[in-house]
């Protein structure tokens, strides 16, 4: 193929490329803006001494309620280390905090119109609930294998 | 589009209206909304030169070979490395695995490398600080493998369900 063709060809590409690019820039960043929003007033709403008066003390339901306020709850995934060793402190259940901060980072209840819009309703939803499952049952295997209380 | 546009619209409402009812919440919140963004603008450029990137070079025919039905355990590696080591947000990288499933990237794919998102290198100083070394490794293992399972599982229940709809 003639240097100067490949040239042009090249030029198309890139052009093409970039149409793409610019297109799912502008699909996109509504939704990512509005996730940034939401989860800014979560943070903000959410005092994190609300987490530990969640729990029951009962080692069967206290999981359960880790894992959902996990899901529900938004922001840097440190947050849930620093709330998850202040519950610690507090004498809550590992398996709890381990559910708690799993769903924190693996399920998004703020997050799943986002997820729901770019990746499909359906996708969006099955993932988050089986992550929400696994956050529980991987919060006992890893409780049970280092044979915390 | 015009979904996320009402998203937004919908997200700017409910400022609106915490606005009128706590004036402080809304002011703080839309604060770390602009320290959020600014925080994240390195991360946006960095998800959209990928897309641009992958539309440039990634033929749709090498996806499905690296990332599709038939690309097997070297797909899942693939997944479970690229989730492990992409920065930012979760939400940040559905564009571009919005770009990579019209490609033709498999979905079980798409769910191991969104749960991966939570293994973060940077951050297991401090997990290790809080919980311990056996713990953090312990964890780390289990979410590891468990993103295969959680892959798996998100494709074949999409599938029992009829797919995702049009």
């Amino acid at each position: 193929m003639p240097v100067g063709r490949r040239k042009s060809m090249n030029k198309e590409k890139i052009k093409e490329s970039l149409g793409k690019t610019i297109n799912s820039f502008k699909q996109s960043m509504p939704i990512l803006l509005g996730v940034l929003l939401l989860i800014a007033l979560a943070t903000n709403a959410i005092p994190k001494n609300f987490y530990a008066r969640l729990f029951t003390g009962n080692p069967l339901i206290d999981p359960f309620i880790g894992a959902f306020f996990g899901s529900i709850a938004a922001g840097n995934p440190i947050t849930s280390y620093v709330i998850g060793g202040e519950l610690k402190s507090q004498g809550v259940s590992m398996v709890a905090i381990v559910a708690f901060i799993l769903s924190w980072v693996t399920v998004g209840v703020i997050q799943l119109p986002a997820e729901s819009l770019m990746l499909g309703r359906r996708f969006a939803l099955i993932r988050n609930l089986v992550s929400f499952f696994l956050a529980i049952i991987i919060s006992i295997l890893t409780v049970l294998t280092l044979g915390l209380k | 589009m015009r979904a996320g546009v009402v998203f937004l619209g919908l997200s700017i409402l409910l400022y609106l209206l915490v606005l009128i009812i706590n004036k402080e919440l809304a002011v703080d919140s839309f604060f770390s909304f602009l320290k959020l963004l600014k925080k994240l603008l390195p991360v946006i450029f960095l998800v959209f030169s990928l897309i641009f990137l992958t539309n440039l070079i990634l033929e749709p025919e090498k996806i499905s070979k690296h990332l599709g039905e038939t690309s097997g355990i070297k797909g899942f590696a693939l997944a479970i490395i690229g989730g492990i080591l992409s920065t930012g947000p979760i939400y940040m990288w559905y564009p571009m695995l919005a770009d990579l499933k019209e490609k033709g990237m498999r979905t079980s794919l798409i769910a191991t490398f969104l749960y991966n998102r939570a293994v973060k290198i940077p951050l297991l100083p401090m997990m290790i600080y809080y919980f311990g070394v056996g713990f953090t490794f312990v964890l780390t293992f289990y979410m590891v493998i468990f993103s295969i399972i959680d892959g798996i599982a998100v494709e074949k229940i999409l599938q029992k369900v009829g797919g995702e709809e049009n």
